[in-house]
């Protein structure tokens, strides 16, 4: 192989049988259990992605059932408080760190390379390695909780009481090494759907006609670089107290308690934004469509995306507004959490205008969206309420700020999730979603939600803290939590209406077509579910919105139907960063083993530190080390024994 | 309209839910029981009154806009133009953005005004979150000398009264929401903020940083007295018990627990100096009477499973003679 075959010109053509056939050949992953482990389609990965995310969104749904029970009335003791303390914990790390970021990277996984026409993701093998990661960090962070010893300190794990003194045994030190487990998978991730931007666009597709999820994804991946360093360190930092006498933390020993949590928040906050902020974007790509009209303001509701990301690393210190900082801190801060409403209040403005001057379709992925508009609302509002710090002393650490964060992550994330399943389900798989089941899957969720939720506010402003596991009565709290476990318990009936939907529309749905909904971007150019390549032609764009064109009688036309003919080998098109231009013919690696043993060799090394058991952790080394090498190994061909042309 | 009445009427509705669901509501926040406790009050209501109307005013919006009656279609697979509806974007952002500015003003100015009493404050008293009681300690001064308590904390009417929080072993968190705001209790550093009662009366408090498994029954109480009863009370503190200390509390107590004018001088758990003075055992998790002192004593972990204090094999009769010694500490 040579050089010049990257820059070789392929021939223009149009899609035929024996091309496709061939394609197919090419990119299919293999059939059968290895195929299974070793495929790094995209498609498969996105899936993966979403059903695993689901998976522990049950579970800790689950969780918050069981101790809602336990809250209904004042003085119940169905839980002891060990159990108590295990399950709000585990609760709270499974939705915010196992579901509602790793979900959101599976959609984004799914549809990124269909938005851009593009085959596939830039990096394969690390898409296929971020899955494995985030799959076995999941494991290793419930491995205490299985055998009774979960981590109870809480998902934002304040030292002193994570610290050894206070917490004894493998708890603790599980839950560390399992997130800093969990951000590698996040971390190599991000790099992917940065690289992706960057190099996979397809033709014409300059950075102003991406679609808003790109935008929210990039936003969130860049975010990601930047916010998990902190983290990763704080969770290391606090392993290293635990196991190796040292004192970041310790506070007779010279430690403060308050560097965990600067470098917990300065993550955590970032993060907030970060499984919002792709959610937000399926909304606006989404809503849209049902209302037969572009998005408004497109430029700046992107614009919004980036701005709200880059606010979000200057407020991790309203998490933090009674540990007695200065006031002058507390001000900067105090403007900051204030002010970051505001590019959110542009995305809301732009979603009602573009319903107000749309033509609404009622089906339920626009339901879905369309309510997410009053959830944001309201846990926008919550949220800038609790930005007023002599306002926060009084409402932080009580059941107020429960309701906020979780009418941001339910109405921000579940809500736009849920729609984008409706609305992206025939595009997986081909067939329709229940429209029937839809409404009462809707109404149950909408209903069941505000029932629970937002009497929380009410016992909130009546005074009941977070994370206590019983309260004496007379403290004015016991009918508003019998209402909130009696909605929490109806919108859970809502999400088994919506798995039920899932389950029948795969066996039983409407065929879809390829556009079943009449939809503007790329991903509804191809077949239903898309073939192994995406695209037996890459696409070339001349607007935001390729299937629209005709109608919206813009001037220059998209090329779908025609284009570079890539089939010697698996090849994807390389563009320019900025504007799209094709200047490369990238080889792309097929069904790999190596980054499953990766991963397998880095939850050995996990698995070694957190039992403190050297031998262990060196073999999970020496592997981690030989899979990285088997991984980088020069191969023709994948170019990489090729001279520099 | 008149803000102050619509607060008023919010304040009776929302009042009103917690008096028709059990009772009051002690630790609500949305009416306050001092100078300090006021202006935050007010701003509570004011960002409250915003969020209330910018939800009702974009629920509206959305209603409308989903229902309004449009032209009928030309054909079904008709779209609308990109253009048009910029102006919501503007005029949006411009109403949220000032909106957002007054809050700011707002905030830093309730900021300063509570940042310290206006008068010198009456009392230093140093507070110490530990799991999962209160350390009360007075500190004195040339004319009257300190001393240390549990769990209740007596102020006089109408004086500021600095308050030093500090983290006996984990991060606790000081609130008496009737009074002011929360200040955390952290290990290694001392916060410092203050509390002025504008009326008698006992205001509730609680822990709000989770702290362990016994987090949720971690409250304290705040008495407020006239400065005549608050100089009695103090002086009250400092006397000795009218009875010499019983040979068995000596004996299995005072390891851990002081009495002050006794041998018992243990400081891992709460002084139980003049004990029967307070209204609560076990930081407010029970009422302070003998059944339960008694059945505490006999097992604490049965009642606060989880606490710091250890069953102490004790014969029903010693236990007896213990209590009813306890019971002498008026």
């Amino acid at each position: 192989m040579t050089g010049t075959e990257y820059q070789r010109h392929p021939t223009v053509a149009a899609e035929t049988p024996a091309l496709t056939e061939r394609l197919r050949r090419l990119w299919e992953t293999a059939p059968g259990f290895y195929g299974w482990l070793a495929t790094v389609d995209h498609k498969k990965i996105g899936i993966r992605y979403i059903v695993t995310a689901f998976v522990f969104l049950i579970t800790g749904g689950i969780e918050a059932l069981v101790f809602r029970l336990q809250l209904t009335w004042s003085n119940l003791h169905l839980l002891t408080p060990e159990q108590y303390d295990q399950l709000f914990t585990m609760h709270g790390m499974t939705m915010i760190f196992l579901y509602a970021g790793p979900v959101l990277s599976g959609f984004s996984n799914y549809l990124w390379p269909l938005l851009l026409g593009s085959r596939d993701m830039a990096l394969p093998r690390l898409n296929a390695l971020s899955y494995w990661i985030y799959l076995f960090a999941g494991v290793v962070l419930y491995s205490g909780f299985v055998v009774g010893f979960g981590p109870d300190a809480g998902w934002f794990n304040y030292v002193p009481l994570a610290a050894r003194a206070y917490n004894d045994g493998p708890n603790i030190d599980l839950y560390a090494l399992g997130m800093i487990l969990l951000g590698i998978s996040t971390t190599v991730g991000a790099i992917n759907f940065i690289v992706t931007f960057l190099r996979m666009r397809c033709p014409g597709m300059s950075v102003n006609r991406v679609p808003i999820l790109v935008w929210g994804t990039l936003t969130a991946s860049a975010a990601n670089i930047f916010a998990i360093p902190a983290v990763s360190l704080a969770f290391l930092l606090l392993w290293m107290d635990r196991n190796l006498g040292t004192h970041f933390f310790d506070v007779g020993a010279g430690g403060s308690a308050l560097l965990w949590q600067h470098l917990f928040w300065m993550f955590g906050h970032p993060w907030v934004y970060a499984i919002v902020l792709p959610a937000m974007g399926m909304v606006s790509d989404g809503l849209p469509v049902f209302c037969r009209r572009p998005l408004v303001g497109y430029s700046v509701v992107a614009l919004a995306t980036v701005a709200t990301m880059v606010l979000g690393f200057g407020v991790w210190v309203h998490h933090m507004f009674a540990t007695g900082l200065p006031g002058i801190s507390l001000s900067f801060f105090s403007a900051a959490s204030i002010v970051i409403a505001l590019p959110s209040a542009v995305g809301v403005f732009a979603w009602l205008a573009t319903i107000w001057t749309g033509r609404p379709v009622f089906t339920t992925p626009f339901l879905f969206f369309a309510s997410f508009i009053i959830l944001f609302t309201i846990g926008g509002v919550s949220g800038y309420m609790t930005g007023s710090v002599p306002v926060d002393w009084q409402l932080t650490d009580t059941y107020f700020v429960v309701a906020h964060l979780h009418y941001v992550l339910i109405g921000i994330n579940v809500f736009p999730v849920v729609g984008a399943v409706y609305f992206w389900f025939p595009k997986f798989f081909g067939r329709m979603m229940n429209e029937r089941l839809g409404r009462w899957n809707f109404w149950t969720m909408f209903l069941g939600f505000n029932l629970g939720f937002f009497p929380m506010h009410i016992s909130g402003l009546l005074g009941m803290p977070r994370r206590i596991y019983t309260y004496n009565e007379g403290m004015g709290w016991d009918w508003v939590n019998l209402v909130t476990t009696a909605g929490s318990f109806l919108f859970a009936a809502g999400v088994l209406i919506f798995l039920y939907n899932v389950f029948v529309s795969l066996k039983r749905g409407a065929p879809a077509g390829n556009n079943p909904w009449d939809a503007p971007t790329l991903e509804w150019a191809t077949s239903s579910p898309p073939p192994p390549y995406n695209f037996a032609v890459i696409p070339a764009v001349a607007s935001r919105h390729p299937l629209w064109e005709d109608r919206l009688g813009e001037g220059e036309r998209s090329v779908i139907s025609s284009g570079p003919v890539l089939e010697q080998g698996r090849e994807a098109l390389g563009t320019t960063p900025l504007d799209a231009v094709a200047n490369i013919i990238l080889k792309m690696p097929g069904d790999t083993l190596v980054p499953l043993g990766l991963a397998l060799a880095m939850t050995l090394l996990t698995i070694g530190l957190a039992l403190v058991n050297w031998l262990v952790a060196a073999l999970g080394v020496a592997l981690v080390a030989a899979a990285i090498m088997i991984w980088l190994w020069p191969r023709a061909g994948l170019g990489e024994t090729v001279e520099d042309p | 309209m008149d803000i102050m009445k619509v607060r008023a009427n919010l304040t009776a509705v929302l009042l009103g839910l917690s008096v028709i669901t059990a009772g009051a509501a002690p630790l609500q926040y949305l009416s306050g029981a001092s100078d300090k406790a006021a202006p935050v009050v007010a701003l509570t209501w004011g960002v409250l009154l915003v969020s209330v109307v910018v939800i009702f005013l974009i629920g509206l919006l959305l209603v409308a806009a989903i229902w309004r009656r449009r032209p009928a279609a030309v054909e079904s697979t008709a779209l609308e133009k990109e253009e048009g509806g910029q102006n919501w974007l503007w005029i949006g952002a411009s109403l949220s953005a000032l909106a957002l500015l007054v809050t700011v003003v707002w905030t830093v100015k309730v900021l300063a005004d509570i940042q310290a009493p206006s008068d010198r404050p009456a009392v230093t008293i140093e507070v110490t979150g530990r799991q999962w009681w209160w350390q009360v300690r007075y500190i004195g001064d040339g004319s009257a000398q300190g001393f240390a308590t549990a769990n209740e904390i007596h102020v006089p009417v109408g004086r500021p009264v600095r308050l030093r929080l500090v983290g006996g072993d984990v991060i606790h968190s000081f609130w008496v929401p009737q009074l002011a705001g929360k200040m955390d209790a952290i290990p290694g550093q001392i916060n410092e903020t203050w509390i002025e009662a504008a009326a008698p009366g006992t205001y509730t408090g609680q822990c709000t940083e989770y702290c362990g498994v016994e987090h949720s029954r971690m409250q304290l109480r705040v008495v407020a007295q006239s400065p005549g009863d608050f100089r009695t009370w103090w002086a009250h503190q400092l006397a000795a018990p009218g009875f010499a200390a019983d040979r068995k509390f000596i004996q299995h107590c005072s390891g851990c627990h002081t009495v002050r004018g006794t041998e018992a001088n243990g400081t891992l758990g709460p002084d139980l100096s003049h004990l029967m003075q307070r209204r609560t055992l076990a930081s407010g998790a029970f009422p302070n009477d003998a059944a339960i002192l008694a059945s505490w004593i006999a097992d604490p972990q049965a009642l606060k499973p989880g606490n710091r204090m250890p069953v102490v094999a004790l014969s029903p009769d010693d236990r007896a003679r213990i209590v009813a010694w306890l019971r002498t500490l008026t």
